[in-house]
């Protein structure tokens, strides 16, 4: 072990991943104004073939992935989503469905269970059609959704409900989680609006006030104990408010990666907008060569990278350094603290920007297209 | 639910359990989490095959590892009940 060169060592160092998110389509019938897909989307015909993407999954399980995310985009757009849930499913990978479930009927669950499909998660906008349907822009997208719920519970999937929680709908809430518990959903991951991308542009419309989230806190926190051992909640705040940044991604390229629909590998679905990185595609190389030597991935791994005040912190290796795609929005410096954390130079300038943007507040969405 | 004895526990629908080549070792897996079972849960998850009660498997495991079968049994409860209230074992 002696003769091993630095390089070989720090390679030998870095962990498989666990997880493979894959966006199989910027494709999509609803038109959320916090799209995580970016500003400019892939086009149909830009998008990977089957064969490709089997590839893609039997390359990610050999790396030792041990979960399969399928995403968009909306997944169920792609004729050959049960194949490779299948592929996946034999692969070892566990999969998961991430959807909007407008598209979801009898035949094609049928189809998914058959092929292995494990988990479902069901994107809800709102708890009744009125703010639901407004959000996603599509008219009966809301009934369409519960009564997928039903057919993901009677296959014996286990299903999480996805609330996406802003200011246009926080007070409906109490609503969602009864929702949940009434869809016979085992999770609901109650998460505030993340600020990139589509989010960032509608930021004046989707940011809560202080007091919203405080209140949104406290039901949380209620129902955590009043709905023990019925539902799991995970919950994600918006972290302009907070004094300690989220362990985003649980540290860049530590644990997951995301495929595009064209093939390229980002450490997180956002990661695109940091103009200065250059992202490997599958078609180029294999992932194992991207996951351990891509320029991006080395790019923030680990704790070499942060500047102060995150560098010798004792927090270094539980937050790694927050957020480098809010790091660059807010600051200009993708490689800066997270402006989430009280340490950072411009925590307060975020936290104003906050209180003054959700005070004065929008009612007007721009919603996702593709231009 | 709490498992006794008496109970034949199952991993649910949406559980996996395997062997995992890349970390050489057990994984459990369920929505949005993975669980790398200790050995001694590894031969418990083994024995799980949704027709032998709790008190079998003891059985099966006292004799195959020469231990008494009274602590081994308060071992299979422990675990088994552990992952039931996760939503990880059903019976």
């Amino acid at each position: 072990m002696n003769d091993l060169a630095p390089a070989a060592v720090k390679r030998a160092a870095v962990a498989p991943p666990m997880a493979i998110m894959m966006e199989l389509t910027h494709r999509c019938p609803l038109k959320c104004p916090y799209c995580s897909n970016p500003l400019a989307m892939d086009r149909a015909r830009e998008e990977m073939d089957t064969a490709t993407w089997m590839r893609v999954i039997s390359e990610a399980a050999a790396l030792g992935a041990l979960q399969g995310h399928f995403s968009g985009g909306e997944p169920m757009v792609r004729d050959d989503l049960a194949q490779l849930v299948q592929h996946a499913h034999r692969e070892g990978l566990y999969t998961n469905l991430i959807t909007s479930a407008v598209l979801l009927d009898q035949q094609k669950m049928h189809a998914l269970a058959e092929a292995g499909l494990d988990h479902v998660q069901i994107s809800f906008q709102g708890a009744e059609s009125g703010i639901a349907d407004h959000v996603a822009g599509l008219r009966n997208a809301h009934v369409k959704k519960l009564a997928a719920a039903r057919l993901v519970r009677d296959a014996g999937l286990a299903l999480t409900v996805n609330a996406v929680m802003h200011r246009q709908n926080l007070h409906q809430l109490p609503a969602m989680l009864d929702l949940a518990v009434e869809a016979g959903a085992q999770r609901i991951e109650v998460a505030h609006v993340q600020y990139y991308g589509w989010a960032l542009k509608n930021r004046a419309a989707l940011i809560p006030t202080r007091a919203q989230l405080d209140e949104a806190t406290r039901i949380v926190d209620d129902a955590r104990k009043r709905l023990e051992g019925v539902l799991n909640i995970d919950y994600v705040v918006p972290d302009y408010y907070a004094s300690r940044p989220k362990s985003c991604m649980s540290g860049w390229a530590r644990r997951f990666f995301n495929v595009t629909p064209s093939g390229k590998v980002l450490p997180c679905h956002a990661a695109e907008t940091i103009g200065h990185l250059r992202f490997d595609t599958v078609q180029e190389k294999p992932l194992a060569e991207i996951w351990l030597h891509s320029e991006a991935f080395n790019a923030y791994r680990g704790t070499d990278w942060m500047p102060a005040p995150c560098k010798g912190c004792d927090r270094a290796e539980i937050d790694w350094g927050g957020c480098r795609c809010q790091a660059l929005a807010i600051t200009g410096d993708a490689g800066a603290t997270d402006p989430a954390c009280g340490l950072s130079p411009h925590h307060d300038m975020m936290l104003n920007l906050a209180v003054e943007e959700s005070a004065a507040g929008s009612e007007t969405f721009v919603y996702r297209m593709i231009s | 639910m709490i498992l006794t004895e008496a109970s034949v526990p199952r991993l649910p629908r949406h559980v996996r359990f395997r062997f995992d080549a890349a970390r050489n070792c057990h994984v459990l897996l369920a929505p949005e989490l993975v669980i790398m079972p200790d050995a001694i849960a590894v031969a418990i998850l083994e024995a799980v095959d949704g027709a032998a009660s709790v008190g079998g498997i003891a059985d099966i495991l006292a004799a195959r590892y020469e231990a008494p079968r009274d602590a081994v049994l308060a071992d299979c409860i422990e675990m088994l009940n552990d992952l039931a209230k996760k939503g990880m074992i059903a019976a």
